[in-house]
C-alpha cells in the first residue's frame, strides 16, 4: 500500500538525474535560488513598468511607499547616530532614484545617474558600516541587482609582477558587478614614488570599468580626507568619473556615548548609574588624547569594561547572578588608566586594546 | 551545416540579453561557469579549450558576459560556449552548456566509410574545417 501513498504526495521531489521542467519548483537549490530572485527583483518590479499618460499626476507618498524608501531611510536614521551631512546625501540619492523612475513612467528621457562615491574621514566615523549599508539601499530601490559588497584594498588588486595586475582587478570587478565595490584606503593604489609601480594600471582598468560598466557596478573610495585629496589631485581622471563625495564628521561627545549605549545594549552589558557618568567622564577625557578614533576607541574601551568586569567577578570569590554579569560598575571604568591624567590606553600601538 | 551541441542549439542564436539571463540562472541555481572556445567540434571533442579560469564567485550576470564579449572579440571565428558546473554532492557535472558564438560559414561534417576485414564497413565523421591546420579553419579573422 506504499506505492499509491508515495505517488499522492504533492510535488515529489526530483532524484538522480530526473530533469525538473523548467518554471516547476524543484528540492533545495532550486526554491533557493527562486526565493534569492524575487528578493532580490522585488523592487524592480514593483514600479517600473506601467506607462503614464501626461495629463496623470502621482502620489509620491505613496509611491515611496510601495518601494519601501521611509522604511529605509527610517532604518539608516534609527541604526546610525549623527552623521547628518551623509544622511541628507543618501536621502538625496533615494528621491533622485526615485523621480528618476517616475520620469522615466511619463516617457521623459532619463538616464542613469553615476554613482561612483568617494567616503572620506577620520578612524571609526563608519565608512565601511555605510558603504555595506549603501549597496543593499541600492538594491532596495533597484539601482543595483544584487547589492553586495566585495571590499578591497591594494593588496587584492595591485599584482605582483608584469602582467600581473590587469587579470588581478578585473577578477576583482567581476565579482563585484551587480554589487558595490569598496576600496579601502584607495590612495595606496597611487605610489608616486615609485614609477614603475603596478597601481597605475589598476586605476587605469577601474576607470575603464567605472565608465563602461557603470549600470552594473557602484564603485565607492574610502580613506583619510587628506590623503585622498593627494590622491584626487595626480589622478584627475578619477576625480571627475566620482560623482559623489561624502564627508564624515567625527562624532561629538554625546553621540559617542549613545552609540556606546547602543553597543552595550547589542551585547547585553548594564553600566549602572555611577559607571554611567564616569563613563561619559572617560569619553571627554579620549578624545582630547592622541590616536582617538571614534566609534572604534569606544568599542575598544568597552571590550576592556568588558574584561575588568570579568576579571572582577572571578576574584569576587561569592556566587554570582545574572545581575552580575549584565552590571559594569564605576570601579571598573575607573580603572581606566586615562583617568590617571597621563597616556592614552592602548600604548604605543594604536588603540589596540592591550592597556587597561 | 549548423553545429547542433549542448542546450537550446535547436534554437535561434542568443541575443546577449537572453545569454545573460541564462547565465543568471546558472548563478542563482550556484553554478560555476566557464567560457569555453575551439575550431574543432567534433561530437567527440568535449574538452575545448578554456577562456581564463572557472568563475565560481561572481554575483551577477555582467561579470561572467564580460568574459564572454572578451572571448568572442579574441576568437570571432570560433565555437564558444558557456558551461555551468554543478558542484554539489550527487551531481558534480555539467549542469548546463550552450554555445554563445559560432562561425559565419560553417561547413559541416562528411561520413566516411572505411572497409576493413570481412568487407566490413567502418563509418567516422570527418568535420570539412578540420582539413586546415587548427586557428585557420573557418575564414580569416581567426587567431
Amino acid at each position: 500500500m506504499s506505492e499509491p501513498a508515495r505517488d499522492s504526495r504533492p510535488n515529489p521531489a526530483p532524484s538522480g538525474f530526473a530533469m525538473p521542467r523548467p518554471g516547476a519548483s524543484s528540492g533545495g537549490a532550486g526554491t533557493a535560488a527562486a526565493g534569492a530572485n524575487g528578493n532580490g527583483e522585488s523592487a524592480a518590479d514593483a514600479g517600473a513598468p506601467t506607462p503614464l499618460d501626461p495629463e496623470q499626476t502621482v502620489d509620491l507618498g505613496a509611491e515611496q511607499e510601495m518601494l519601501r524608501i521611509n522604511e529605509i531611510l527610517g532604518r539608516l536614521d534609527r541604526e546610525f547616530v549623527g552623521l547628518a551631512p551623509v544622511k541628507t546625501r543618501v536621502r538625496e540619492i533615494a528621491s533622485l532614484l526615485l523621480i528618476d523612475r517616475l520620469r522615466q513612467r511619463y516617457g521623459l528621457s532619463s538616464s542613469r545617474p553615476s554613482l561612483h562615491m568617494c567616503f572620506t574621514g577620520s578612524p571609526g566615523t563608519g565608512k565601511t558600516t555605510i558603504a555595506l549599508h549603501m549597496a543593499e539601499l541600492l538594491r532596495e530601490l533597484g539601482y543595483l541587482r544584487k547589492g553586495h559588497l566585495v571590499s578591497v584594498t591594494r593588496d587584492d588588486l595591485v599584482g605582483q609582477y608584469v602582467g600581473h595586475t590587469a587579470p588581478k582587478t578585473k577578477e576583482v570587478l567581476k565579482r563585484a558587478m551587480g554589487g558595490v565595490l569598496l576600496i579601502d584606503e584607495a590612495y595606496y593604489l597611487y605610489r608616486p614614488e615609485n614609477e614603475r609601480d603596478y597601481g597605475q594600471e589598476s586605476i587605469e582598468i577601474l576607470l575603464q570599468y567605472m565608465e563602461a560598466n557603470r549600470d552594473d557596478l557602484v564603485v565607492i573610495l574610502a580613506g583619510y580626507a587628506d590623503r585622498m585629496d593627494t590622491f584626487f589631485r595626480s589622478n584627475p581622471g578619477m576625480a571627475s568619473r566620482i560623482a559623489h563625495n561624502l564627508d564624515f564628521p567625527d562624532f561629538t561627545l554625546d553621540e559617542l556615548l549613545t552609540i556606546g549605549g547602543l553597543m552595550l545594549d547589542r551585547e547585553q552589558y548594564r553600566l549602572s548609574p555611577e559607571a554611567q557618568q564616569a563613563f561619559a567622564e572617560y569619553v571627554a577625557l579620549r578624545m582630547t588624547q592622541p590616536r582617538f578614533a571614534n566609534a572604534r576607541s569606544i568599542r575598544n574601551a568597552l571590550d576592556r569594561l568588558r574584561l575588568r568586569q570579568a576579571g572582577r567577578l572571578v576574584n569576587a570569590g561569592r556566587p554570582i547572578g545574572r545581575d552580575d554579569l549584565l552590571l559594569i560598575d564605576e570601579a571598573d571604568v575607573r580603572a581606566s588608566r586615562v583617568f590617571g591624567g597621563g597616556t592614552a590606553d592602548g600604548g604605543g600601538a594604536a588603540d589596540g586594546g592591550v592597556a587597561s | 551545416m549548423r553545429l547542433m551541441q549542448g542546450t537550446f542549439s535547436a534554437l535561434p542564436d542568443f541575443t546577449d540579453d537572453e545569454i545573460k539571463a541564462q547565465i543568471q540562472y546558472a548563478i542563482d541555481n550556484g553554478w560555476a561557469l566557464g567560457v569555453e572556445f575551439t575550431d574543432d567540434p567534433h561530437p567527440r571533442n568535449v574538452l575545448w579549450e578554456m577562456w581564463g579560469l572557472p568563475m565560481f564567485d561572481t554575483r551577477d550576470a555582467a561579470g561572467a558576459m564580460t568574459e564572454v564579449t572578451a572571448c568572442r572579440d579574441a576568437y570571432p571565428n570560433h565555437y564558444i560556449r558557456v558551461t555551468a558546473y554543478d558542484a554539489s554532492l550527487g551531481r558534480q557535472t555539467t549542469a548546463l552548456s550552450f554555445i554563445v558564438n559560432r562561425p559565419q560559414h560553417e561547413p559541416g561534417f562528411r561520413l566516411d566509410r572505411q572497409e576493413t576485414a570481412d568487407r566490413q564497413i567502418r563509418y567516422t565523421l570527418h568535420s570539412y574545417a578540420a582539413d586546415r591546420p587548427s586557428g585557420d579553419r573557418y575564414g580569416n579573422g581567426s587567431v
